[in-house]
């Protein structure tokens, strides 16, 4: 076995400060490129949830390594569907300050 | 046997004219639409003579009873095994007799409008609702169950509605329309009670099971009594009811006169030969039920109609416009006929009020239709609707003059015409079974031909009135159904009815009883001379006689004050207590309610629309915070 040294509770707490990060970034920042980092913080520190996990406590079992792929895999879409979108809305707005981007409303 | 699969043909060509000329009217000339409609009209004429023909002389009777033949049946709405609803042609004694009856007259006044209506915008509009009416009229006669009947009834009431508003730019039209359909509407409410009550105890709607006096609907009787009637007697009376509104009887008669606002052939098809005799048809329709199993029905229908024949005789005595004079002729005469129904009994010599109705409906539809034919082509020469602006016609109108005048004989009841004949049978029938109404309807003959030679003295003798313009003869198109009319007033008396339409179908011995028809003849004359000394010569003698039976005159030419009893009653109490109320909670009740929730959503929406930003990361925040608070509210607090 491997997981000598780092206990899982490390793991955890990374995940939790860049989760937290995600969080605070997509709220505070007004540009669409970084608020779609800042998601992808959020993904990626529950990958790192997922593997840790999985890991640790299941190590016969591949279930949250697969999850995490999946992850990935749609993580990488999602980007390329969100950035199309910001190409858009730059076009349309020639700006990608979301809080310009407010048509929708009442 | 014959086969008479072909009569569905009979309405249904009129109503494949009303759908072209309804609905391709508009593309085709007036003149050949209305060439098409009377086309179509000679065909349906042809058929039925055809038919009538052979079903009186040629198909079997059955011990000397002539046969119900259901001609044509298919089931319309198979709604159980039980309860479906057909739609059919059955052919008996009085319905073939109605089929010659509708398609003489309406061919006779087809033609006619070819010639009144020339020139008249919506002229093939007018001609598609003329073959709408006569497809109804067919059907309701030809109906083999009393829904069909009913459907066809409504369609009658909706095209007569049509007919009488075609005038629709003119206010008095379209409000006699109205009040025609609302009243007879309203009178429709009672016959589709009795006829939910009637088929809910017997179990059928089909004519055949229901008038056979050996069948089960009839052989179970009366059934419970409510309030002191036979629950078969009071769906009788509600079926009557619808009757008495679409024959104008007292007190729903006071549609008719106002029907008068439509063209003038319309009022001789409709509202004096056709569908004005609707209720004495469905009576005689119904008739074993009424004999058998609602006798107090059958009285309830005999006294109507002699109360509104003497009714609207008296009111006729005092009108001055011509076509309404006609009108409370016509109210008077369909009386006639209800009365001899209501003393009439079943089987041989004993129905012999039924055969007189019968009679009386086929001779009147002849002699009622000429008038209001003649009462057109008088009117178009006059232009005016009032007798006080005619006189001394005879010269320009010599066709008219001697046509109007076999009319007036006829429903007079002088002997050879036909109005004699069927008069006499009435009054015979009377005699045996009520001398009270007997004796009213000897009053009602001596009136009856008093108004008619009033009307004839004044518009064809007496002093000339000023005119215009010379009037003139109306163009053959017109006098030529006059003509044909006449001969039919003049000799359809000669038909023997009593071998061919009888209650029981079966041919029975009658002859003239000359101790009811000599002084019914004598009344008659009397009458004659009556109004000839009255109105023969300019004289002073109606208006003194007007002086002293004021009030009574006075009462009589406003018709008894029963339209203002009517407007009294709908607007002073019913609209007053029952409908204002019903509008006020209708308007602040139900729909307040409905504006008070909307209102308050609006408020509401108005509120809390600001939540609504557009602002992407605001949405962010407020999902984070409840994720979170969620999070605490499962984690910590839920237990």
């Amino acid at each position: 076995m491997m997981n000598t040294g780092i206990p899982l509770q490390y793991f955890l707490v990374l995940a939790t400060i860049m989760f937290f990060v995600g969080v605070y970034g997509f709220l505070t920042r007004r540009n669409l490129i970084t608020i779609l980092m800042s998601v992808e913080l959020i993904l990626n520190s529950v990958n790192i949830n997922l593997l840790a996990f999985n890991r640790y406590l299941y190590p016969h079992k591949l279930e949250g390594l697969f999850f995490s792929l999946f992850v990935i895999a749609v993580a990488a879409s999602e980007a390329a569907v969100a950035i199309a979108i910001i190409i858009n809305i730059y076009r349309r707005f020639t700006t990608i300050n979301v809080e310009n981007v407010n048509e929708m409303k009442y | 046997m014959i086969n008479f699969s072909y009569t569905v043909w009979i309405p249904l060509i009129p109503f494949l004219m009303f759908l072209l000329l309804g609905l391709g009217g508009h593309k085709l000339k007036p003149k050949l639409s209305g060439l098409l409609g009377t086309g179509g009209l000679a065909v349906i004429t042809i058929l039925s003579y055809i038919t009538a023909y052979l079903y009186f002389f040629q198909s079997d009777k059955i011990e000397g009873t002539y046969q119900k033949i259901s001609a044509f049946s298919m089931t319309w709405l198979p709604l159980t095994d039980k309860l479906h609803i057909d739609l059919g042609v059955l052919l008996d004694p009085i319905s073939v007799m109605m089929l010659i009856v509708i398609s003489t007259v309406s061919f006779m006044v087809h033609i006619y409008s070819l010639g009144y209506m020339k020139g008249e915008r919506g002229f093939e509009r007018y001609f598609a609702f003329l073959s709408l009416f006569t497809f109804s009229m067919l059907g309701l006669v030809l109906a083999t169950n009393i829904l069909e009947m009913y459907i066809f009834w409504e369609l009658v009431g909706i095209s007569s509605y049509l007919l009488i508003g075609f005038y629709y730019q003119k206010p008095s039209a379209v409000r006699a329309s109205k009040k025609a359909f609302i009243v007879t509407r309203f009178a429709d409410l009672g016959f589709l009670i009795g006829i939910l009550i009637l088929s809910f105890n017997t179990k059928t709607l089909d004519f055949i099971t229901l008038t056979d006096p050996a069948g089960p609907a009839i052989a179970q009787g009366g059934g419970i009594s409510f309030m002191g009637l036979s629950v078969m007697t009071w769906s009788m009376i509600f079926v009557y009811m619808g009757g008495v509104g679409k024959s104008a009887m007292f007190p729903f008669h006071i549609w008719l006169p106002d029907a008068m606002e439509g063209p003038t052939p319309v009022s001789a098809l409709i509202h004096a030969a056709t569908m004005v005799v609707a209720g004495v048809y469905l009576v005689a329709r119904m008739f074993p039920i009424y004999i058998f199993s609602a006798p107090a029905a059958l009285e309830v229908v005999a006294y109507v109609g002699a109360f509104s024949s003497l009714f609207a005789a008296i009111i006729a005595c005092t009108q001055t416009d011509v076509k309404r004079v006609l009108a409370y002729s016509t109210i008077s005469q369909i009386g006639y006929m209800m009365l001899a129904l209501g003393v009439s009994g079943y089987g041989g010599h004993e129905g012999l009020g039924y055969m007189a109705s019968m009679f009386h409906l086929f001779t009147h539809a002849m002699f009622k239709a000429l008038l209001f034919l003649c009462a057109g082509a008088i009117i178009h020469a006059v232009h005016s609707n009032y007798f006080t602006d005619m006189g001394g016609l005879r010269k320009y109108l010599p066709i008219t003059h001697l046509t109007f005048l076999i009319a007036c004989l006829s429903i007079a009841g002088i002997p050879p015409l036909a109005g004699f004949f069927s008069k006499d049978e009435i009054l015979a029938a009377a005699l045996h079974h009520n001398r009270l109404l007997f004796s009213v309807e000897y009053a009602v003959a001596g009136l009856t031909t008093f108004y008619m030679f009033r009307l004839y003295f004044n518009i064809f003798w007496g002093s000339e009135a000023h005119y215009h313009h010379t009037p003139h003869e109306a163009p053959a198109t017109m006098t030529v159904p006059l003509i044909i009319l006449a001969i039919g007033s003049a000799l359809t008396g000669f038909i023997p009815f009593n071998k061919l339409v009888t209650s029981d179908s079966m041919a029975f011995e009658s002859n003239i009883e000359w101790t009811v028809a000599i002084p019914s003849v004598l009344i008659g004359l009397a009458g004659i001379a009556a109004a000839y000394v009255l109105y023969g010569k300019k004289t002073g003698f109606p208006d003194k006689i007007a002086a002293v039976f004021k009030y009574t005159y006075k009462l009589a030419y406003n018709k008894f004050y029963i339209d203002e009893i009517y407007l009294f009653i709908t607007k002073k109490i019913i609209f007053k207590y029952i409908s204002e109320p019903v509008a006020w909670f209708d308007r602040h009740i139900v729909d307040g309610m409905m504006n008070g929730i909307a209102s308050v959503t609006q408020i509401v929406s108005h509120r809390i629309r600001g939540f609504q930003s557009g602002q992407l990361q605001k949405y962010a925040f407020v999902f984070v915070t409840g994720a979170v608070l969620l999070a605490i509210f499962f984690i910590y607090l839920w237990r």
